[in-house]
């Protein structure tokens, strides 16, 4: 497969002596009329999106597709419990104990920063397939990338601040002005150490189980360039699936049902 | 990757028979003996690879010795597991964060058959199934000989292109000889017949084993019973559960983070010891002659508190039994009415014939990494080791070398050479830092991180071959 390939490091001291503490945790659901055998999905999303965004369309739309859909909020996120100094090893904590509590092997789903920790998680779960969707996957080019687009947004979370996303960043204009500017109301904000761990950028371990990943996004997303698209899906051994049109935030833009029906198709083909 | 048995016409080849019976041809599938916490995790990496895999399991559910409605299974009513966590888990399954950090053996149960379900487990698992033999067969082949676990019904053999033995270590009672037992006019049961403490409400109890299981029954004991002997060969080094607050088992991974060397850190944890559990010897007990970690450690917060309290009673090791008495080695009688042997279990493999495994007097297999049996590339055993702490991802990680190095080993043999080689010239060599204090009885003892980095070195080995 690809080159970041290897053996996993088993020798865990760090993760043994200091194992990531309980914190509530918020993980919504939409159920199937049938169960078919599908896999159950997990949804996660991106740093200051909570599980909502996924309830608003696509878990009901992958749940009348027979897939069992959940989502989960990530720590400090949504309902999730506070934890202002969670770091990226907490999150990832909370995707795979979310991805082991579902009844059979999930299909992990992670948007957005959320991608990075499916990533991180792909190499403590044996996840049956994953998906990728508009992947921020960290490093310096993407602060290049958003001071440019919001420097105002961007630069206070250099120092810890909070990072705030313009609508005009996550939707295109077909969603009208007022959604929009409710579902940019509902965000919130990932840890500052989080936030900096997206920067300097942790080496991801390869996967365990070696599952199928599909890598999709939009090339007019104006959070990941699309050149970042093109890096990730190639990383994961394949070329992205693209959305023209669409902004960063898939599952609650105007059209929204392409995508989901994309990864359910991809997952019906047989990944799942 | 074939699934589908291949039922040739029997008349094909002489080999194709065995005993007057008929062999069904299992193509490239494995196989694997029990379906317990290590029978189980190999079912799943096995999968994993890519295999078929039919495991066969002798009781009706899964868990092994976790499943306290097995006969051979050695927990009591109030088995909590002794290590932490982080310790007692797959690496790749996670137990959920709402238990607690010692868990109870039903919780584990439960995790059990939640990992069976999860990865949907059950379909490769014949329950009721009992494992009469395993023979090598030409190719490096395996015919497998079943019948129910019953007793009765017939007998069917099976090819297979590997075998697992993944029949745990704890269900064959280890009965030490002593003089005088069968005279001896109170009751003796071992630790495996222990099952809870109502046993032992209002009897005399003498509990021999300094071992974990020893400890917990002596706690109870201390409790219920009327009076408490505890007797011990040597002195034991007993950890706390706990150390300023957290898993005792997690201090110790916190000194390896630090990569602390290891006399360095006996030296740290001796220190601690003596300031958490002070002097032992004040309690009567034997002064520990090994250094921490070089034997099995005690995690046992009670024990002392119920020397403490007088319900329990430190004695040294048994000489011999008499009618009515046990003669301890310093010369005392004790006159217990209900003496529980916690002296351990002993391996077995009766499938096997003891040269495959190369299995010595002492009843040793001769394996590499306590997984691998020289001369036998196909065969191999999972789940047969202890460590100082948790021996859940030592299993996870053993299952998935043996599965990768199937995997490897079946699409190009030529490149896995260089570690058939290290299987035949590094078998038996001992994967503990220290000289083992009992090396009869405790030869599958590893030092969890030495050994698991011995694994992690195979398997980056299996990792360049399969390139």
């Amino acid at each position: 497969m690809s080159r970041t390939l290897a053996a996993p490091r088993i020798v865990r001291t760090r993760e043994w002596a200091r194992p990531v503490p309980a914190v509530r945790r918020e993980v919504l659901h939409a159920d199937v009329s049938r169960d078919e055998g599908r896999p159950p999905l997990l949804f996660v999303p991106g740093f200051g999106h909570g599980a909502w965004v996924f309830a608003e369309h696509w878990l009901e739309r992958a749940a009348e597709r027979g897939f069992p859909a959940y989502a989960v909020s990530l720590r400090g996120h949504g309902d999730s419990g506070a934890a202002p100094r969670a770091d990226l090893r907490a999150y990832v904590h909370d995707v795979v104990q979310a991805a082991a509590g579902l009844p059979r092997q999930a299909v992990l789903i992670g948007h957005g920063a959320g991608a990075l920790v499916v990533g991180h998680a792909l190499a403590r779960y044996p996840a049956r397939a994953a998906v990728l969707a508009a992947p921020v996957l960290g490093g310096w080019p993407l602060l290049g990338a958003a001071l440019r687009r919001n420097p105002f947004g961007t630069l206070p979370a250099v120092f810890g601040g909070a990072l705030r996303l313009r609508a005009g960043q996550l939707f295109s204009r077909e969603l009208p002005e007022a959604v929009a500017l409710s579902y940019v109301d509902r965000l919130g904000r990932a840890s500052a150490r989080a936030q900096w761990q997206l920067l300097v950028r942790q080496r991801v371990e390869p996967p365990v189980g070696d599952p199928p990943v599909l890598v999709l996004g939009s090339p007019d997303d104006r959070v990941v360039p699309a050149a970042v698209l093109d890096r990730a899906a190639r990383r994961y051994g394949g070329a992205p699936l693209l959305f023209p049109g669409m902004g960063h935030d898939l599952m609650l833009d105007a059209r929204w049902t392409e995508p989901v029906d994309a990864i359910l198709d991809w997952l019906d083909k047989g990944a799942g | 990757m074939s699934t589908s048995a291949d039922y040739d016409s029997p008349t094909t080849g002489d080999d194709r028979w065995r005993d007057d019976r008929p062999i069904s041809e299992q193509g490239e599938n494995v196989c694997v003996i029990g379906a317990g916490a290590s029978g189980l995790c190999a079912v799943k990496n096995l999968r994993e690879q890519g295999f078929g895999v039919d495991c066969y399991e002798r009781e009706t559910g899964v868990g092994g010795a976790w499943n306290w409605r097995h006969d051979r299974s050695p927990v009591y009513a109030s088995t909590h597991l002794i290590s932490s966590k982080p310790f007692s888990q797959y690496p790749d399954f996670p137990l959920p964060d709402s238990w607690p950090d010692y868990p109870h053996h039903s919780q584990l149960l439960a995790y059990l058959e939640r990992y069976a379900d999860h990865f949907d487990l059950r379909r490769h698992i014949w329950f009721g199934t009992e494992v009469v033999r395993v023979e090598p067969a030409p190719g490096d082949r395996w015919d497998v000989t079943t019948r129910s676990a019953g007793g009765n019904g017939a007998q069917r053999t099976q090819r297979y292109a590997a075998v697992v033995v993944a029949n745990g270590h704890n269900w064959a009672p280890r009965l030490p000889d002593y003089e005088g037992l069968s005279d001896f006019t109170g009751q003796v049961i071992h630790a495996s017949a222990y099952h809870d403490a109502t046993q032992l409400r209002g009897r005399r109890v003498l509990v021999v084993g300094g071992g974990n299981t020893g400890c917990d029954i002596a706690v109870e004991a201390g409790q219920q019973a009327a009076r408490c002997w505890h007797s011990t060969r040597r002195g034991y080094w007993y950890t706390p559960k706990y150390l300023f607050g957290r898993p005792s088992d997690q201090v110790n991974a916190g000194l390896l983070a630090r990569r602390l060397p290891r006399w360095l850190r006996q030296g740290v944890l001796h220190r601690l010891l003596r300031l958490v559990v002070g002097d032992q010897t004040r309690f009567g007990l034997p002064a520990p002659e090994h250094r921490v970690f070089d034997a099995h450690p005690v995690v046992n917060s009670q024990l002392v508190l119920h020397i403490g309290h007088g319900t329990v009673r430190p004695v040294p090791d048994v000489a011999r039994f008499r009618r009515h008495t046990v003669q301890l080695a310093d010369g005392t009688e004790v006159d217990p009415d209900l003496v529980v042997l916690a002296t351990g279990y002993q391996p077995q493999f009766d499938f096997l014939d003891p040269r495959v495994l190369g299995v010595d007097a002492d009843g040793r297999p001769r394996l590499h990494l306590h997984a691998f049996a020289p001369g036998h590339p196909t065969l191999s055993v999972v789940g047969l080791v202890q460590a100082e702490f948790g021996v859940f991802p030592l299993v996870h990680w053993q299952s998935v070398m043996v599965a990768r190095w199937l995997r490897a080993r079946s699409a190009d043999p030529a490149a896995t050479a260089a570690l058939a080689a290290r299987i035949e010239a590094g078998a038996g060599r001992p994967w503990h830092d220290a000289k083992v204090t009992d090396p009869a009885r405790r030869w599958f003892e590893v030092s969890h991180v030495t050994y698991l980095r011995a694994l992690q070195e195979t398997l980056d080995s299996l990792e360049v071959a399969a390139r």
